[in-house]
């Protein structure tokens, strides 16, 4: 297969997968509500007795995005399970097509759909409080690592939506990923967490993303890196992302090629 | 003529190799260019697992199968461009549009931007669905959603068409106007490899029916051959005990079950009233009696000797 007919797949699947995102009223309303009840829930019911050193919603909005970005990305466990199930697969495998484009065609629009998401999150902090100091070039940056952290969370979602068999386990999948960034420092931070919990809070990957949006975005307030604790923690965020993308892509792509 | 499709020797199990469940044993058939072919069997019965290999979906563990002339195991890709396969499901996507969900089909086929465009609009006209372009087909109802579903394999016009069980869950009317449909596909010129649970749909759209059961073809001819030796209707009796059903039985030549009996008839007046006065002469008592197409079962039961080796969906057919 050449790379313009691949290329050309993989532009149908990307549209493919935009349009049906952008149908599914359910979960653009989730996508849309989700966020500001986090967002609300956070800083003015927890948010009063958190003591972080500085207003508690300019310390968690990065995680809150962080947050909202996994859980979005989560839900592509049920669209990729809805596809191997309901004989679309099928369909494009006995087409001479790369049907496994299907799957890029998912991750694309996942990733579009975590900007609009992003957008909104900043947009309602902005309304509540939250004055960032960052250049376009940090906001850039910043924007980059979270669509990296969502790229393997998608590609991971990809991987699960393959291998199970009923759309409940898919789902069950975007809940257990909601999970991750309550035990890293999106939050609170690490340091009061019990040891053991802490042990693994500070080496999971959610972390080093979290600190490395926090500290491009408000850095210098309480809790945010700078200097070289922002460059080691961009470089730790960067490597563990494209690392995990890498395994999980490579994984979802072979399960989908044995996966009849 | 010519074969289009071929298989010699298909065999397929499923499983960890202890308990692996063979669910084709040795298949053979050939359709003919520009035929109809119709797998007819119960559930379980190979019907979609043989349509899978076809396909290119599926390796086959045994045996060898071409489509167009090219080996489905090891040249797939060229198969894949002369087919098209409608599966159990409906492969639409609920939330395009029924010209959306063509124009994908086309632009996958790497059709000119142009020519997807003019193509649809032939579908959609052709498929009765141009009132219907415009919505989301998650709005559609059953039997137009196997219409877009079908069309959606025709966008570039396939050497042969497969269809599993088109018309299984659709009411009466639709699958009508279906069967419509998919004659006017074959008369365009595209071979079709059908499988079906339903005796009629093998009758009104197949040159060839191959009965399949346990993995293998029990049987296979004309319908009309078929036709011939299992009746076109029969004429069902129930009597009042079974030494009286024995009687009835011996009288018109056929063998009872239990209480009942099935006579074969051509459901024309002169036999079915010349079978009833041969009843009527045994002086027994008739509980009821009843003139009804053959089940699958019936057919099974006639044709094999035995009925299907899997349990068939007790599904009339309408005459």
């Amino acid at each position: 297969m050449s790379a313009v007919t691949l290329t050309k797949d993989a532009t149908t699947m990307v549209g493919r997968s935009l349009r049906l995102i952008t149908r599914d009223v359910d979960s653009m309303i989730t996508a849309v509500v989700l966020p500001v009840m986090i967002l609300v829930l956070f800083t003015y019911v927890f948010g009063g007795a958190m003591s972080v050193g500085t207003a508690y919603i300019t310390y968690v909005t990065p995680g809150v995005i962080l947050l909202c970005a996994g859980f979005g990305a989560g839900n592509t466990a049920l669209s990729v399970e809805h596809d191997m199930s309901s004989g679309m697969v099928e369909r494009f495998r006995s087409m001479p097509v790369a049907a496994w484009t299907v799957l890029t065609g998912h991750v694309v629009a996942s990733l579009a759909k975590t900007l609009v998401t992003t957008a909104i999150v900043f947009g309602l902090a902005l309304l509540m409080g939250f004055r960032p100091t960052a250049s376009l070039l940090d906001w850039l940056a910043a924007v980059g690592v979270i669509l990296l952290f969502v790229h393997w969370v998608t590609w991971l979602a990809t991987l699960v939506g393959v291998l199970v068999r009923s759309p409940d386990a898919a789902g069950g999948f975007s809940f257990f990923v909601m999970f991750l960034p309550y035990v890293s420092s999106a939050f609170v931070p690490v340091e009061t967490m019990p040891s053991w919990m802490r042990g693994f809070a500070e080496h999971q990957p959610v972390t080093p993303v979290i600190e490395t949006v926090r500290g491009l975005l408000v850095g210098g307030t309480p809790g945010a890196p700078t200097g070289d604790a922002l460059a080691d923690a961009a470089l730790a965020a960067v490597v563990w992302c494209v690392a995990l993308s890498v395994v999980f892509a490579t994984a979802a792509g072979l399960a989908f090629r044995v996966r009849r | 003529m010519s074969a289009i499709v071929t298989a010699e020797g298909l065999r397929k199990s499923f499983g960890r190799r202890a308990r692996s469940v063979p669910v084709l044993d040795g298949l053979d058939l050939t359709l003919d260019e520009g035929q109809v072919l119709a797998l007819l069997g119960p559930n379980g019965a190979g019907k979609t697992t043989a349509v899978r290999i076809l396909t290119t979906l599926l390796t086959p563990d045994a045996g060898r199968a071409t489509v167009a002339g090219f080996d489905v195991a090891r040249e797939p890709r060229r198969v894949r461009e002369v087919i098209s396969l409608t599966g159990q499901q409906a492969a639409v996507d609920d939330r395009l549009t029924g010209a959306e969900n063509l124009a994908m089909m086309g632009a996958l086929a790497h059709l000119p931007r142009r020519m997807v465009r003019a193509r649809v609009a032939e579908l959609l006209t052709a498929f009765e669905l141009e009132e219907a372009a415009g919505r989301q087909a998650g709005t559609y109802s059953g039997g137009m959603r196997r219409r877009l579903d079908l069309a959606a394999g025709l966008l570039v016009r396939p050497r042969v068409m497969f269809l599993d069980e088109p018309t299984t869950g659709l009411d009466p009317r639709s699958r009508l106007a279906l069967w419509e449909v998919i004659r006017g596909v074959v008369a365009d010129g595209t071979s079709l490899f059908l499988t079906t649970q339903y005796l009629e749909e093998a009758d009104r759209l197949a040159d060839r029916v191959a009965l399949v059961d346990g993995g293998r073809v029990v049987a296979d001819g004309t319908p009309a051959a078929l036709k011939a030796r299992i009746g076109e209707a029969g004429i069902e009796l129930t009597l009042a005990t079974v030494p009286d059903a024995g009687l009835v039985a011996t009288a018109l030549g056929v063998a009872p079950d239990g209480t009942h009996l099935r006579v074969p008839t051509d459901g024309s007046v002169a036999h079915v009233s010349a079978v009833l006065r041969a009843v009527e002469g045994t002086g027994v008592t008739v509980e009821s009696w009843v003139v009804r197409a053959p089940t699958l079962d019936d057919v099974f039961l006639t044709l094999t000797g035995h009925a299907a080796a899997r349990p068939t969906r007790p599904e009339e057919v309408a005459a």
